[in-house]
């Protein structure tokens, strides 16, 4: 091989630049400089106006099709219920399990709305996260037609109608509901566990299980200091992150896990984790050593919301299929394979119904469901329940670097 | 029209690098000077300060990853170097086979296989689980949740990068060299040291090269096999660029990343004597 360097590149090199390569940098620099000032636009949105809205459904007609992205495990197998609204409405579906994870899923969707283009789906499910939030101030949600919703309001359980994140249901309504709380693996942890200081006991050194979701663990910082998240002030949170990251320096904690922490807790690698309702109860059904609970300090509930996404193709579709979920014998279909709360309270008995229909194994599976209170939460454990905290944007920027320095050490 | 040949045929490398190399790095450029947030949109102010704030906090993280990186490319060199010496010497006609057993797990989506990895090495799995059963290991040891397990990760997920290159390089060596130093009187080992390891150090080298760069950015490991305290800075520019929609600092880390991997692959270049990074790497 020749090691010997072009001679005619040695002689550019060290000539004096011709004008027209002047010229040409000149050029580039030029580019550069034009890259450089551009800025990325921000598009925080007015709330719409009554009339815009109308006009914009009054222009929608239905296209026999719609395209359906929601969480993996949020759907009998069979798609039973989306086979049902195919056969009543004529429109063919698609069903896409794509969201894993809110943050991902926004950080993703982000640029091309903002581009102006559509994300290929009809109806998105997002829970009631600063994601969600970021999607309405962004105007990235179309405004519900609720004349064309009339299930949602027949039967929609009333605290189901009033989300402080999303006042009249302007750009969504519920899919699911769930609770955040305790879970244990019962092989290891004998103790009858009630309190939420068991996450910060030494005794469980190096077995504890917390979330990596800032919110999350914001949440039962908070929690465990006695002050409802809700409600919370920077300070709060100061306090809360100094208690978390006490909590993770005295080694108690192993991890801070995304959904896989259910794997973790059952296969024994950590004996107690924050955890969401459902998942539990799911393993539970599969005979694995799981027990949940929420603390009596008191635990969050959240909702994951269905809501059509600007640009999409088929609105009217979308807002069929998301009305049609909301009849009773559909949500109670839907609910029995899922269990987490359905916002559809004749749900319960319905499946109280059909518990004293069936035999056997059935038998004793819908009766722990319908008296389950982690699928049918009673007044009481509502009471126990709190909620995400509202962050503004700049709030936002001081809540996610005292949370993120835990979790991200 | 002669002339112009070459440069048309290298038209499209360099449609492709300036489409997809030089315009995304210089709009990176231009997002990591800026300030604002994902809301109200981001302006240019020319503001360093995202590079200093950046350093000054995340300068445990970007650390750690360089050593994790580091750690996992000398873990593959020594598995990998004598793998690859095998296929190319004494593997005969079977060599396509192996090289096609190397690059089989490679089907399998790469965060699949790390969580796979999860599956094997649980405190209470198939492998320590009978281990801990059969009483040879204290009943609280663990693998997940350690610095050893996201640098073994590592090097399991980049290790056929850096026996391939090696393979060719040594493939390239002819066996009569090896006889002819064997006849001026060299042992088995010098012949080793002094013939067959320098013919193959551009092989090392890109080797490294491909390994190093991906092991010390990659953010799979750490988060599936790490614990609370082996967070790598590809993690933290995942939060910042999908969770917190922070570009402009997620795109200085970018950079800081991207100068400090280019520092140190020149450091080992020159300390290689390589005269050419490129041509090495190429070869």
């Amino acid at each position: 091989m020749n090691h010997q360097h072009d001679p005619a590149l040695l002689r550019g090199m060290t000539q004096p630049r011709t004008r027209r390569e002047a010229f040409r940098i000149a050029g580039f620099s030029a580019a550069g400089l034009a890259l450089a000032a551009c800025g990325v636009e921000g598009q925080k949105a007015a709330p719409p106006k009554t009339d815009a809205v109308q006009d914009f459904w009054a222009k929608q007609t239905k296209h026999g099709k719609v395209v359906f992205a929601n969480w993996p495990e949020y759907m009998p197998e069979d798609q039973a219920p989306l086979k049902q609204f195919q056969k009543e409405t004529g429109i063919a579906y698609e069903y896409k399990e794509v969201i894993q994870e809110n943050a991902e899923f926004f950080g993703k969707a982000d640029p091309v709305l903002r581009a102006g283009q559509s994300l290929g789906y009809d109806i998105v499910v997002m829970t009631n996260g600063i994601q969600l939030q970021h999607m309405i101030e962004l105007g990235y949600c179309v405004p519900l037609d609720h004349s064309k919703l009339p299930n949602f309001a027949a039967n929609a359980g009333a605290a189901y109608k009033k989300r402080a994140y999303d006042p009249n249901n302007t750009y969504t309504i519920p899919y699911t509901s769930g609770v955040t709380g305790i879970a244990y693996n019962t092989k290891y942890v004998k103790d009858d566990l009630k309190s939420i200081n068991a996450l910060f006991d030494p005794k469980y050194k190096g077995r504890v299980g917390m979330m990596a979701d800032a919110q999350e663990i914001a949440n039962f910082g908070m929690i465990a200091l006695g002050v409802a998240p809700e409600d919370s002030t920077e300070a709060d949170w100061q306090k809360a992150g100094e208690k978390l990251k006490a909590q993770r320096d005295a080694g108690i904690v192993r991890k801070y896990y995304d959904q896989s922490y259910i794997d973790a807790v059952s296969k024994g690698d950590i004996w107690i984790s924050m955890a969401w309702s459902g998942d539990v109860f799911q393993r539970q059904l599969a005979g694995e050593p799981v027990e949940f609970y929420v603390p009596e300090e008191g635990g969050t509930i959240w909702t994951d919301n269905m809501l059509i996404p600007k640009g999409a193709a088929n609105p009217v579709d979308a807002l069929m299929l998301m009305d049609f979920l909301y009849k009773p014998a559909i949500a109670a279909e839907l609910d029995e394979f899922i269990q987490f709360i359905t916002p559809v309270p004749a749900v319960q008995d319905i499946l109280r119904e059909k518990a004293a229909k069936a035999t056997g194994e059935d038998k004793k599976a819908l009766e722990e469901m319908v008296s389950s209170p982690l699928m049918f939460p009673t007044e009481a454990d509502y009471a126990k329940l709190h909620s995400y905290t509202k962050l503004t944007t700049a709030q936002e920027q001081v809540f996610n670097p005292i949370f993120q320095s835990i979790t991200q050490a | 029209m002669r002339r112009l040949t070459p440069y048309l045929l290298a038209l499209p490398a360099w449609m492709w690098l300036a489409i997809f190399l030089v315009v995304p790095m210089a709009a990176m450029a231009s997002v990591s000077l800026q300030t604002g947030n994902a809301i109200d949109g981001f302006a240019m102010t020319f503001s360093v300060s995202n590079y200093t704030d950046t350093l000054s906090r995340y300068s445990t993280q970007l650390v750690r990853s360089l050593v994790y990186g580091g750690a996992a490319t000398v873990a593959m060199l020594l598995i990998g170097y004598p793998v690859a010496y095998w296929i190319a010497f004494k593997g005969g006609h079977r060599k396509s086979m192996y090289l096609f057993l190397l690059l089989l797990p490679f089907f399998v989506s790469f965060v699949l296989r790390t969580i796979s990895w999860g599956f094997l090495l649980a405190d209470d799995g198939i492998l320590f689980g009978t281990l801990k059963g059969w009483g040879v290991l204290p009943a609280d040891f663990h693998v997940l949740a350690t610095a050893f397990a996201v640098i073994a990760g590592l090097t399991y997920n980049w290790l056929p990068f850096m026996i391939l290159p090696i393979y060719v390089a040594l493939e390239r060596v002819d066996p009569r060299v090896v006889e002819a130093a064997q006849d001026l009187y060299a042992s088995r080992t010098a012949a080793f040291r002094r013939v067959v390891l320098p013919l193959s150090l551009p092989g090392v080298f890109a080797g490294v090269l491909m390994t190093f760069v991906p092991a010390t950015a990659d953010p799979v490991n750490a988060q599936v096999l790490g614990g609370t305290s082996n967070t790598m800075i590809g993690n933290i520019i995942q939060t910042t660029y999908l969770t917190n929609l922070q570009y402009p600092t997620a795109s200085a880390l970018s950079f800081t990343l991207m100068a400090m991997l280019l520092v140190g692959i020149f450091a080992y270049a020159r300390a290689l004597g390589t005269e050419n990074v490129l041509e090495a790497a190429a070869r």
